[in-house]
């Protein structure tokens, strides 16, 4: 369904822009009909400019992006595609305009893609909405954005997606104010809509939500990827030294936490040197123009250091 | 729409400022038709004379009527703020406004100039332009003042438009396919619309204190009156020593409600437009 080939995303920086800096570095990867693929990434990474570069709000400066065999930016219709793939921002507070009701972002869906649709009518679809994501209508509607609480307010942004009914959707760190009890039925309502053929990239840094959610991970550092396969093989057998460092910085109830990948060695990354040279125990002079190695079916890494038995040469 | 008038009807800081402004409004406006005597720089009586039933607010040491200096005085006042104000409000929009949203090359450009009109001081170029004319009436003086008072309206529309752009609503909007022009005027412009409506006060308070200014330093129009001309005059003529307080005290005082009524009716905008400020 959507295919990302090569994408690159570099802002100049430095006295008169000369150095490029690379929010994301030549990343590839596909989504299917009906599947859930979650980017995982430290702060930085580049997760959502990768999830803004999709929705068409951020251009890429390489590679392209591919939806139903399509170039999306040769798309001229915007609205067209916006019709199937659409969005959801990890910012509830600043994704309303403040000094409107919240009521006017699912209004904006009627006029612009739905203009056949009766008032009446819309609103009876918008408080069916509002009551599947488990918010009482008649205290939610017709408020400020300001008077209601990051959880309703980014419920509200998901509530928005369902209604348009799109087939592709970028949930951008999408519970990250919702509390431990409302996440779950958030997240089973996004597996609930991929039986039914949606697809999702679900950004996040949060493993174990990539976990539970996900058919397949995407590790990211640093707008690479380390490595991406199914989610149970990436979990069960982590062969990237940083995918490691991510798992093992879960704290788990039956252990002291302690982490000794997280110390810097104060090491430069230079040029074609892998990205996470500075940070990893086992950064040397070999880890240069890494490619990805297919470990076992469906689970490639990128890493020199991995041995075919998912061991570390040291 | 409804629902801000509805605030706006029942905020008491607005309320006090836009009666007080619209009463010097009337005052302007209907002043000069029930004023006894008809230019303001006619010599009527005798001088000297406190308020009394002739002269309403007393005579100036020539003889003038007080009154009909204060009422002609207001509607120049209000002439200098509508169009001064106005002028450097509509400058200040369209450079702020084209330089914060199209960015680059543009933006350096015009917002070196801006800077640059922004550090000289104001008071020595309005003194240095009025000083060369010939003659100066209300109008040259409104544009003088027009012409130098919208850097600032600038700098805090462009910073606005730069903030407002990179709002994430704006991305809502734009993936829920709206198109640029509809973004502009639905999401941005509602935004800004409260903020424009108060840069016109301010910029309306500060022409008419600009020209007082400029009247008081002996700057004022050649021909006519207004209310720092009054002022001027007053001074000039030792009427505080000579405890002529009719002719010291009207103009002040005017100016200074005016003014304030212009400061309270933003502050009470500022409650109307922006929900987070208002009293519930």
């Amino acid at each position: 369904m959507l295919e990302v080939v090569n994408l690159s995303k570099a802002y100049n920086v430095g006295p008169l822009g000369k150095e490029k800096f690379y929010a994301v570095d030549n990343v590839s990867f596909h989504v299917a009909d009906g599947e859930i693929v979650s980017l995982i990434g430290e702060s930085g990474s580049g997760k959502t400019t990768i999830g803004k570069m999709i929705l068409r709000l951020i251009k890429p400066t390489g590679g392209k992006i591919i939806f139903n065999s399509v170039d999306i930016q040769s798309i001229k219709n915007r609205k067209e595609y916006y019709r199937l793939v659409q969005g959801i921002f990890q910012d509830p507070f600043s994704s309303y305009n403040p000094i409107f009701k919240i009521d006017r972002i699912f209004e904006m869906i009627r006029e612009e893609f739905y203009p056949a649709i009766t008032k009446e009518e819309w609103s009876k679809r918008v408080k069916k909405v509002v009551e599947d994501i488990g918010l009482n209508p008649s205290e939610i509607l017709g408020k400020f954005p300001h008077q209601l609480s990051g959880g309703q307010l980014q419920r509200l942004l998901i509530a928005r997606a369902l209604l348009i009914d799109a087939k592709f959707l970028v949930a951008d760190e999408i519970i990250s104010m919702l509390d431990a009890s409302t996440r779950i039925d958030v997240l089973n309502t996004l597996i609930k809509l991929k039986e039914k053929g949606l697809s999702v990239l679900f950004i996040t840094h949060d493993l174990s939500l990539g976990y539970y959610t996900s058919d397949r991970t995407i590790i990211l550092y640093r707008g690479s990827i380390m490595e991406y396969g199914d989610t149970v093989k990436v979990f069960k057998k982590p062969l990237h030294p940083y995918t490691k460092m991510l798992l093992e910085s879960v704290p788990t109830t039956q252990k002291v936490w302690s982490n000794s990948y997280i110390s810097l060695h104060g090491r430069n990354v230079l040029p074609s040197f892998c990205k996470f040279y500075d940070r990893c125990p086992l950064g040397d002079s070999t880890c240069k123009n890494v490619s990805f190695e297919k470990f076992e079916e469906s689970h490639f890494v990128a890493c020199v250091k991995v041995t075919g038995e998912g061991e570390h040469v040291a | 729409m409804s629902e801000i008038l509805f605030f706006a009807l029942r905020n008491k800081k607005l309320k006090a400022g836009l009666s007080i402004v619209l009463f010097f409004v009337l005052l302007g406006l209907f002043g000069p038709l029930i004023s006894k005597y008809k230019d303001p720089l006619e010599y009527v009586g005798p001088g000297y004379q406190p308020p009394s039933k002739d002269f309403w607010l007393g005579t100036t040491t020539f003889g003038q009527d007080v009154f009909t200096q204060l009422v002609y005085g207001i509607r120049s006042s209000f002439f200098v703020g509508l169009v001064g104000g106005g002028l450097a409000t509509l400058i200040g929009l369209s450079i702020g406004f084209l330089a914060g949203y199209r960015g680059g090359l543009l933006d350096e450009m015009l917002m070196m100039l801006t800077n640059i009109l922004l550090v000289i001081p104001t008071l020595a170029l309005l003194i240095i332009i009025a000083a060369y004319l010939p003659y100066r009436g209300v109008l040259i003086q409104s544009i003088i003042i027009g012409f130098t008072a919208w850097p600032w309206t600038t700098r805090a529309v462009r910073a606005q438009t730069l903030s407002l752009k990179a709002r994430e609503y704006v991305n809502l909007a734009r993936i829920s396919g709206r198109s640029t022009l509809k973004i502009i005027i639905y999401e941005i412009v509602p935004n800004m619309l409260s903020y424009v409506f108060m840069v016109f006060i301010l910029q309306f308070g500060g022409a008419i204190l600009a020209a007082v200014g400029l009247d008081f330093i002996g700057l004022g129009p050649t021909k006519g009156i207004s209310l720092g001309l009054m002022m001027q005059n007053a001074v000039l003529w030792n009427a505080i020593q000579l405890g002529m307080w009719w002719w010291v005290i009207p103009p002040g005082l005017v100016i200074t409600l005016i003014v304030g009524g212009l400061y309270f009716m933003n502050v009470g905008l500022d409650e109307v437009f922006n929900p987070r400020l208002r009293e519930m």
